[in-house]
């Protein structure tokens, strides 16, 4: 790993509860304003106090923004986890740690440098009462980096000025808490460090923000007035999102009433139950959850899925199987969305990889859950949902208007002649509905049971397979409106590469480093199911794929296997799933592997 | 359920009313229920209930599960939009379709086994919740569907069919719905008409959800001696204690009480409920006697009926959550979307 001006990592390890992560933002904040491509990725554990946290900020010139699993500074605040932080610096690296303790000499390695900052000593003299103490310790370490690595104090200014200017006591403490830390470093360290910031004009059209902020804003853009939930990590903060933008842009002037409602359900049974009605009397509804909410939701997403009900579900994946690691990271439920329920069943999917595709799909699934009359699931990843991303500006177009599908109005249903909830008028598979509530002549029988294309009951044979058909052809249909992949080729490639969601960043850079050491890829991200034509061209153009993906059995190869006629010959499987990001380490590691084996 | 659609020509006799409508325009399909299931009386009873109160069958939503009683909803108000969704989740999207459209008139139709045992959860945080729904829960205590199984509210030392004894104590559906804080509570028996059709119309008033136990025979599989939910027994045991009578707001009351038997309850459009007390001194909004009261007549081996319990300061689901008036499905985009320029200034609070 090359290390130096610009580029380099580091990670902070503390104890959780201990209110490291304004001090995290901050830093990270500031690097950002420094116009530096800079990413943080929050490791964080299933716990609300003391047990161990690390949060890694990778700054890179050229704008990787993958996890790096290489570090050259280790910020080390919990003497729980010493032993391990100081194994992991990277040789000739740094490693800061707190002095007011002497460390244990068993810690120190001869081929690091030790920074010993006095920072409870210096915070206990400064400050009042154990809280502030604690807090203040976390703000004194970002005063130590801002002087070793040449942070703009100006903009940690701004920055602590902006979010304390209604309380000025805090402000203060914050402001000193800075010096405390800078003032040490600078008087007993060369600063800066070698690795260090310098100022770049690389993020003035960014922003820094998480997956599941950005799906919930994209939800209040897409004109959904349902949201109903279970809390569950990490989609948690996706529906904490919605809430706070309602409250800001969803309530009515006049009457301080609001445009929405918020459910939160008993179970994702209920959530997704409560979308499923609130979908079928015309609202926009969704629900955010992760693995095992999908789990629960099977048999209601059956129900959708053959009644024909939109429904959009967020996914925000962690570990599984089972309760698994519910705070780190993997895309598991790629197969258990796609086919979710009992009976023939296939679900549209969408597979943003960073949080603006995650703002985008939101509001495309929204249009394709009504267009098509079906649930549409949007998988992101713990990762995507709750770490801040560097991303291009979010935009809109104020002339979208949601597709809302094909639904009677009473006047239509008024001077049609007759009203069929299933029938294949349009010959696109797609029939037309109507609503509760609208008109007399659009009733009917909604039921998860056997019907014909009537509507009514039926366990005829023929009448049964001929609504289970049509709905098969409907669900194809959609391969033609889901995002379509994108597809990246590089001149002289024979072999492609993968992949789908979060992976994007890890496969960028892994792409243009062995492209550097002879080897370039195409490369294709999925971003939609079903899959295109584009999607079999790809696979079929290449003798190997390499197919990235975040899971230990491949589910990315099995859909691609399973949904085109593609061998799995075809298909070389890379994998990295133990719930960190994937890295370009992973990416290169794993094509590295195959391409000895198959050679 | 609906195989066999109803002819819809009628007798030029029938009476209409205050819509011009009589009341086979609030029927649905031909049941396919077993002759003399208790569920099809309570379906003549729902049907008289909407005639009476002159709503237009469109304006209502009619949901269930699954089971028996799930398949009614076929049978009533074929202008209606009926959902016959999965076991035990009934109350999760008729609450959705509450939140869309809070001027659907929400019923649901549940039986003792759906709402009891698999669907207990949802039922109680319907409660909760106190979505706007009349919830009819037609209680036989035996699973009909999958052939004579004990339900949840099978009585303890009831037998079934096959001659086994039932030693697990009950749940019992309505001191169930005054233990959550319920805001309407009821039990009727689907033999008594002339006492079912008034509760069904004051629970269509109640502003929340009104939660009506019908005890409803089942001919085939729990009607036999040893039953505790058949008709001779509940014949035998019933003990009609508040009866109700709905009198919309707009309407003249005309039935006569002995003075003092009588109390009123104004509902939330301005409607009345009357309750007259049947020879008890019984206070219906009084909800830990009222469940007292229950308990120790449950004791005595007797089957109390009636409009149990009413909370005349009933706050529904869309109330607690401060929505809008009027159906938010299809309120103007225009509201709902912030728009380009407010995101530009939004996204200043992610740099």
């Amino acid at each position: 790993m090359s290390c130096g001006v610009n580029e380099f990592a580091f990670k902070i390890g503390t104890p959780n509860g201990t209110g490291s992560a304004s001090a995290n933002s901050l830093i990270m904040q500031t690097i950002f304003r420094m116009g530096i491509p800079v990413t943080g990725k929050n490791l964080f554990p299933s716990n609300i106090q003391g047990l161990p946290t690390w949060y890694e900020i990778r700054v890179n010139k050229n704008g990787y923004t993958a996890r790096t699993p290489v570090f050259d500074l280790i910020i080390a605040m919990n003497s729980a986890t010493y032993r391990e932080d100081v194994a992991e610096v990277r040789s000739g690296g740094w490693l800061l740690y707190d002095s007011s303790w002497p460390l244990d000499e068993n810690l120190l390695r001869e081929d690091l440098h030790y920074i010993g900052v006095p920072l409870s000593d210096m915070c206990n003299e400064a400050f009042k009462g154990v809280r502030e103490r604690i807090l203040m310790k976390n703000i004194a370490y970002a005063g130590a980096l801002a002087a070793l690595l040449g942070m703009d104090t100006e903009i940690i200014r701004g920055l602590t000025k902006e979010k304390y200017s209604k309380k000025a006591s805090l402000l203060d403490s914050n402001d000193r808490a800075i010096d405390i830390g800078f003032n040490y470093a600078k008087e007993n360290f060369a600063c800066p460090l070698p690795i260090r910031l310098e100022t770049m004009d690389a993020t003035k059209d960014s922003i820094l923000i998480d997956g599941n902020t950005s799906a919930s804003l994209g939800c209040v853009y897409a004109g959904a007035t349902v949201g109903a939930w279970y809390p569950i990590t990490p989609s948690t903060s996706m529906m904490e999102g919605f809430k706070g933008f309602c409250q800001k842009y969803r309530r009515d002037p006049e009457t301080k009433k609001n445009r929405y409602v918020i459910l939160q359900a008993e179970d994702e049974l209920a959530a997704i139950g409560m979308v499923i009605g609130a979908s079928w009397a015309g609202a926009r509804a969704f629900t955010p959850t992760s693995g095992p909410g999908i789990s629960l939701m099977n048999e209601l997403l059956g129900l959708a899925y053959y009644a024909e009900i939109p429904a959009v579900v967020f996914d925000v994946q962690r570990t599984g199987p089972s309760t698994g690691m519910p705070t780190r990271t993997q895309q598991g439920d790629l197969l258990s969305c796609a086919y979710a329920s009992h009976g023939d069943t296939k679900h549209i999917c969408l597979y943003p990889c960073d949080p603006r595709e995650a703002f985008e799909f939101a509001v495309a699934a929204f249009d394709l859950a009504e267009r098509f009359q079906t649930p549409v699931l949007v998988l992101t990843d713990l990762d995507i949902g709750m770490n801040d991303w560097m991303i291009p500006k979010l935009t809109w177009d104020d002339n979208y208007r949601p597709d809302r599908g094909k639904v009677l109005s009473a006047e239509e249903l008024e001077s049609v002649k007759g009203f069929s909830r299933y029938l294949d008028v349009d010959g696109d598979g797609i029939p037309y509905r109507s609503l509760p509530g609208v008109h007399p002549k659009g009733a009917y029988f909604t039921r998860g049971s056997g019907h014909n294309k009537f509507g009514a009951y039926t366990e005829d044979a023929e009448e049964y397979q001929e609504v289970l058909d049509r709905i098969a052809r409907k669900i194809l249909g959609a391969c033609k409106a889901v995002p379509p992949p994108v597809i990246k080729r590089r001149p002289g490639a024979k072999l492609g590469l993968v992949t789908v969601g979060g992976c994007h960043a890890a496969c960028l850079e892994a792409l243009d480093l062995l492209a550097g050491d002879g080897m370039p890829l195409d490369y294709m991200r999925i971003r939609g199911l079903p899959f295109g034509d584009d999607v079999r061209e790809f696979l079929e153009e290449h003798d190997t794929n390499y197919v990235v993906e975040q899971n230990r059995d491949g589910q990315l190869r099995s859909l691609l296997m399973l949904e085109t006629v593609v061998p799995r010959s075809k298909m070389e499987s890379v994998r990295s799933y133990a719930g960190f990001p994937m890295s370009a380490q992973d990416v290169m590691a794993g094509v590295q592997a195959n391409t000895k084996v198959t050679a | 359920m609906n195989y066999v659609p109803k002819p819809t020509v009628h007798h030029p006799s029938l009476r209409r009313n205050a819509l011009g409508l009589t009341r086979r325009d609030y029927e649905g399909a031909v049941t396919t229920l077993c002759a003399g299931c208790g569920h099809d009386s309570v379906t003549a009873a729902i049907i008289q209930a909407f005639w009476d109160l002159d709503i237009e069958p469109y304006r209502v939503a009619k949901l269930s599960g699954i089971g028996c009683s799930s398949k009614t909803p076929a049978y009533f108000l074929r202008e209606a939009h009926g959902f016959n969704g999965v076991h035990g989740r009934m109350p999760a999207i008729a609450t959705g379709a509450g939140a869309a459209n809070r001027d659907l008139i929400l019923i649901g139709i549940s039986g003792d086994g759906d709402s009891l045992s698999i669907g207990l959860g949802q039922l109680c945080h319907a409660m909760r919740r106190n979505v706007n729904l009349l919830y009819v829960l037609e209680n036989n205590g035996v699973y009909g569907l999958t052939k004579g199984q004990f339900s949840a509210s099978a009585d303890p030392g009831s037998t079934s069919k096959r001659g086994e004894v039932n030693t697990m104590n009950s749940i019992d559906s309505v001191l169930l719905a005054l233990s959550l804080g319920a805001t309407f509570v009821a039990r009727g028996f689907s033999g008594d008409k002339a006492q079912l059709v008034p509760i069904l119309k004051a629970g269509l008033m109640h502003d929340g959800l009104a939660f009506i136990d019908v005890i409803s025979p089942c001919v085939t599989f729990n009607d036999h001696e040893g039953s505790t939910k058949g008709y001779a027994y509940t014949r035998e045991h019933q003990i009609e204690l508040v009866q109700a009578d709905f009198v919309p707001e707009f309407r003249e009351i005309t039935t006569e009480y002995e003075p003092g038997a009588a109390r009123s309850v104004v509902l939330h459009d301005g409607s009345t409920l009357s309750l007259r007390k049947v020879g008890e001194d019984y206070d219906p909004t009084d909800r830990d006697r009222a469940y007292a009261h229950i308990r120790e007549h449950q004791l005595a081996g007797e089957v109390v009926t009636g409009l149990l319990y009413i909370s005349p300061e009933s706050m529904d689901m869309m109330e607690h959550s401060e929505a809008i008036a009027g159906p938010i499905y299809n309120h103007p985009f225009e509201n709902l979307c912030p728009g380009s320029a407010e995101l530009e200034k939004l996204q200043l609070r992610f740099r």
